[in-house]
């Protein structure tokens, strides 16, 4: 039961994530990536399996198996994926900034108009 | 420690000249000569042992199963005479070819990176090292083709040989791989000796296929031959010395070494002999036709090149003798002719034997050498040339396969040194004699005194080999021979006259004929008259360049969608189909026991569940108020750490935690810059499609995790849990992770960390905008003082957290990242709360050196254990009690993790301040 918990959860997310990366504006793409990525985070996470209870802090006179600990190495690498993924959407968000005063719009393909009104750069 | 210095000595060399000035091509000279030849004294030096059979060997190791390694028996100290002596009078030669403004340094910089590449090649241990190698003398060979930049057809061919090669190299890699799946290892010592064990391997023919690609590829052996007569657009020096004596000696070097353990095989005879016959042939064939000097040298090193080969191919002991001995001839005549060839054209101005003619008289000394060495190449009595010939016409009559190939075989060789004769009655006879010169530019005349020392001394090798076999060459093929074969060397005996027999009536017929030959068709057709033969070679490279270009375009341009959406489309529709594949196909397996009770009340779970999955559909059903889509997307990211939390996970649920404030800080602050709004999309079709996909993705991941969350773990983590504490020295088995047993990929994901930080700074750094957005400034003229006074407060709260959580992090819930995160999280709040004033001017703070200063310090710690003796990033620990903290545990680690922390901190200021930076284009920029 726990399990088709989390795994739906996870469903819901990748969905959500999926079709946000499929607009047409860059802010709402980096919401989509944003979700994404957590359903990555969480699915590479749960590839440990599910434990409660048992973080992964070495006690002394316990058994060093899996059935006394969460398993660590997916936790290590989904805490430094979570930091990368924090450093990717910073670029993608200044990128996204940059593009809508490059190209006067917002939009992932400039042949769209901007939704607002685009401030426009000084004449170089 | 003697072939450590032997590879790396050319490579430092290499590096001192690039270091030295283009103005004196004497110093450079002088260190490439000289580290030839101290080349040679440390073969010397090793001599007696390889002479006495011994097999040397140096090594450290690389990573599992590959060994940075070298490795030397007879057959590689053979090759590496060769490339270490030719190299040195190569490099005595060049130093006169050069023009005054070409650049020396240069040259002989490259000239020895590839002599070190070559040196790699034969000393390899190891068969990844020895690929490694040699696609370094591909890279080399294309910089030192394309020498003279600014002509095309030396870019041109410079292009075609390092496409050519590198493919090459690429399928020997292939094959490599395929070697070390059968034998287990990649040792060379482990597959020569399970050369049974490959050719029983259902993967032999793959295996011997690839490896040959990538050997044939590398000596121009047909279908490959048209790259070399095209890498004649180099200077001369390196005609001689890649293109004849070492660097396509590596295709028949690795025919030679692996023999033992892919020769003796139907297959192999087939593929190498039927390639070296028809490369033998052809090449010999074309080479008559040529009119450019080096293109007729090039066509015949590519003749017998083939004919090497072919002796490999015939498949017995006595013809890999064979083939060894014609390796160590070909190298001398044909260097000293590329030489000889490189002087005519160095005092003419001219390489065409149209216009050369007569110069017998001009320089009679050169002409000498150039006639010596090409009776040599003919297979003239007396020369080397000959005894190995002799040799290669005996083996094709000991062939015991079908009987067509007992006829063809030598038959074909016969034509062939026939043809042989031809082109070098015609080198002789077209360049030295037959009229005048036509159309020169310059007057002829001899070389400087040094700059025919080294063909003078090729000349004499010819000579000496050919006259006494027996005392001069005869222990050097005796010691690579064993080298190549093991304790298989059969008894072949080296003389100048064996009596009447079939070889010398071989050899007889091929003299007369070819003679016959030349002066026939100078006399019905005149060579002349004959243009350029078409370049079928490069003709069907060029067409396969343009058609993979074309198609390339033309993929782009039937593509349905070039837009973001449509592509993204594709990709995750390829994506869904890939995971769907293989699952409807094998099904998921037997599930295993469910897994365990969630150890809070369930109603905790499912309200995480509720808050997560409506945080999501909340985005997606709002996201067209995208201030509100980034509250909502918080809830979601909120609810995962707590999941995270009750899934005993608390360092990923505080990095979570931490991240989501950020990031949310940041979309914030860049929402400002943007539309708030999305408008209405048309296309009723478009979000059917997404929805489709986002179903589809969904229902796959979903069915995907819970298959594996309920089928058994085989996971290795009990190995870092059992070891954390004793040798990580941390209880914190996540943290021991990250900083002790895989530190090196912490290394690279912070350096990605700080390159993208990097990076989103200087998108923006002299940026400037103008508007409504630019004058109000991210943060407008909201100034609330409540929130700046709680965040003052805050700021030195969450230094204090931040420096306690780095340093229990070794052993509790912490570390460098959420330290790092947890401080700049303080920062950017305060800064938000000031109404984007910084706190402290960012120039003055320089987040850049904070980044740079964490990977120096993490990358010193791992360099710091190499001093005590340890691997790179071995951590070491001790448990210091402090007066008031307690306990601390003071692992080498720590100092790891203290630049993870400097340079988190850093990327996480620089990436969030960036926008910060836009108001007014000036770093750290003041609201108006």
């Amino acid at each position: 039961m726990t399990a088709w918990l989390v795994a739906s959860a996870l469903g819901v997310l990748t969905a959500c994530g999926v079709w946000l990366c499929l607009r047409a504006r860059t802010f709402d793409v980096v919401l989509g990536l944003t979700l994404l990525s957590y359903a990555v985070n969480v699915f590479i996470f749960v590839m440990g399996r599910l434990s409660f209870e048992a973080p992964p802090i070495v006690r002394p006179g316990v058994p060093a198996t899996l059935a006394y600990y969460a398993d660590p190495l997916p936790q290590a690498l989904v805490l430094t994926a979570i930091v990368i993924a924090f450093a990717m959407t910073a670029l993608v968000l200044v990128l996204a900034l940059k593009s809508r005063f490059v190209n006067d719009s917002d939009a992932c393909d400039p042949v769209l108009p901007d939704a607002g009104t685009p401030a426009k750069r000084p004449p170089e | 420690m003697t072939l450590f210095a032997l590879v790396l000595l050319p490579f430092a060399a290499s590096l001192l000249c690039a270091l030295q000035s283009n103005q004196s091509r004497n110093a450079v000279a002088w260190i490439a000569g000289l580290t030839a030849l101290s080349g040679c004294a440390l073969l010397g030096l090793v001599a007696p042992a390889i002479f006495a059979g011994d097999i040397l060997r140096a090594g450290v190791e690389w990573f599992p199963r590959v060994t940075f390694g070298f490795r030397m028996d007879g057959l590689a100290w053979t090759f590496a005479g060769i490339i270490l002596a030719i190299g040195a009078l190569v490099v005595l030669y060049a130093r006169y070819y050069l023009a005054d403004d070409d650049p020396p340094a240069r040259f002989f910089a490259y000239l020895l990176a590839f002599m070190g590449a070559m040196l790699g090649i034969v000393l390899a241990d190891n068969l990844i090292l020895l690929v490694v190698f040699w696609e370094l003398t591909s890279l080399t060979s294309f910089l030192l083709i394309g020498f003279w930049r600014h002509r095309a057809d030396a870019r041109q061919g410079a292009r075609m040989a390092l496409t050519v090669t590198g493919a090459g190299g690429l399928c020997l890699l292939g094959g490599v791989v395929v070697l070390g799946h059968i034998t287990g290892s990649y040792s060379l010592d482990v597959v020569l000796a399970s050369g049974t064990t490959i050719r029983a391997d259902p993967l032999y023919p793959v295996a011997l296929v690839l490896v040959l690609l990538g050997a044939f590829a590398k000596s121009a052996q047909f279908p490959f031959q048209f790259w070399l007569p095209h890498a004649m657009a180099a200077p001369t020096p390196v005609s001689a010395y890649l293109h004849s004596a070492t660097m396509v000696k590596a295709g028949v070097f690795l025919l030679a070494r692996l023999y033992p353990a892919l020769g003796g095989s139907e297959l192999w005879f087939y593929l190498v002999a039927g390639t070296g016959l028809v490369t033998l042939t052809l090449g010999a064939a074309f080479a008559i036709f040529q009119q450019d000097l080096k293109g007729l040298l090039a066509y015949s090193t590519i003749s017998h090149l083939g004919l090497i080969t072919l002796l490999f191919g015939l498949d017995s002991p006595l013809a890999v003798v064979a083939g060894i001995f014609h390796i160590l001839n070909h190298a001398a005549f044909k260097a000293s002719l590329f030489m000889a060839a490189g002087i005519i054209d160095h005092e003419t101005g001219s390489r065409d034997m149209r216009q050369l003619n007569g110069l017998w008289h001009a320089m009679p000394i050169t002409a000498t050498l150039a006639m010596v060495a090409s009776s040599a190449m003919a297979g003239v009595p007396l020369l080397n040339g000959f005894l190995s010939k002799e040799m290669f016409f005996a083996e094709t009559l000991q062939l015991d396969m079908h009987p067509v190939f007992a006829v063809v075989v030598p038959l074909v060789a016969v034509v062939a040194a026939a043809l042989a004769v031809t082109y070098s009655v015609r080198f002789i006879h077209d360049v030295f004699f037959n009229g005048e010169p036509v159309g020169l530019t310059r007057t002829p005349h001899e070389p400087p005194r040094w700059m025919r020392i080294p063909v003078e001394i090729l000349v004499v090798v010819c000579l000496a080999v050919g006259i006494v076999p027996a005392l001069t060459i005869g222990p050097i093929l005796a010691v690579a021979a064993r080298g190549a074969l093991g304790d298989q060397v059969p008894a072949y005996s080296l003389a100048l006259w064996h009596g009447f027999n079939v070889p010398l009536l071989m050899s007889t017929i091929a003299l007369a004929a070819g003679v016959a030959l030349y002066f026939a068709l100078q006399k019905t057709v005149n060579l002349h008259t004959i243009a350029q033969l078409p370049m079928s070679g490069k003709r069907v490279f060029d067409r396969t360049m343009r058609i993979l270009e074309r198609s390339g375009r033309r993929f782009i341009a039937i593509s349905p969608d070039s837009t973001l959406p449509g592509a993204l489309a594709w990709i995750f529709a390829t994506s869904i189909a890939a995971m769907a594949w293989p699952l409807l196909r094998f099904g998921f397996g037997d599930a295993g026991p469910d897994v365990g009770p969630l150890g809070v009340p369930f109603a905790v779970g499912l309200l995480m569940w509720l808050l997560a999955v409506g945080g999501a559909i909340g985005v997606v059903a709002c996201y067209r108020y995208r201030f509100v889509a980034v509250l909502l997307l918080g809830v979601t990211g909120l609810a995962v750490s707590i999941g995270f939390v009750l899934l005993s996970a608390p360092d990923l649920a505080l990095t979570q935690l931490l991240v989501e404030i950020a990031t949310l800080s940041l979309m914030v602050v860049v929402l400002h810059f943007l539309p708030p709004t999305s408008p209405p999309e048309p296309g009723v079709w478009w979000r059917w499609r997404d929805t489709v996909l986002a179903l589809a993705s969904g229902a796959g991941v979903t069915l995907i995790a819970h298959a594996v969350m309920t089928r058994p773990s085989r996971s290795i983590s009990p190995f870092f849990l059992d070891r954390a504490l004793p040798e990580g020295g941390g209880t914190n088995a996540v943290n021991v992770i990250i900083v002790d047993f895989r530190g090196l990929d912490t290394l690279g994901e912070i350096a990605v960390l700080g390159v993208a930080a990097l990076l989103a700074y200087a998108l923006l750094w002299n940026f400037r905008i103008r508007g409504p957005e630019a004058e109000a400034g991210p943060f407008g003229p909201w100034n609330p003082v409540l929130v700046r006074t709680i965040a003052r407060t805050l700021l030195p709260l969450a230094a204090i957290v931040a420096v306690y959580l780095l340093l229990r992090g070794h052993n509790l819930p912490g570390g460098g990242f959420v330290a790092g995160l947890t401080l700049a999280v303080g920062l950017v709040f305060l800064r938000i709360a000031g109404g984007g004033r910084p706190i402290v001017d960012p120039q003055q703070l320089a987040w850049q050196s904070w980044i740079a200063g964490g990977l120096l310090m993490a990358g010193l710690t791992g360099v710091g254990s190499a001093l005590f003796g340890y691997p790179f990033l071995t951590s070491t620990f001790l448990h210091p009690v402090l007066p008031l903290v307690g306990e601390v545990p003071l692992a080498s680690a720590m100092f790891f993790d203290l630049g993870v922390f400097l340079t988190v901190m850093g990327g996480t200021m620089l990436a969030t301040m960036a926008p910060g930076l836009l108001p007014d284009g000036r770093a750290g920029g003041e609201t108006p």
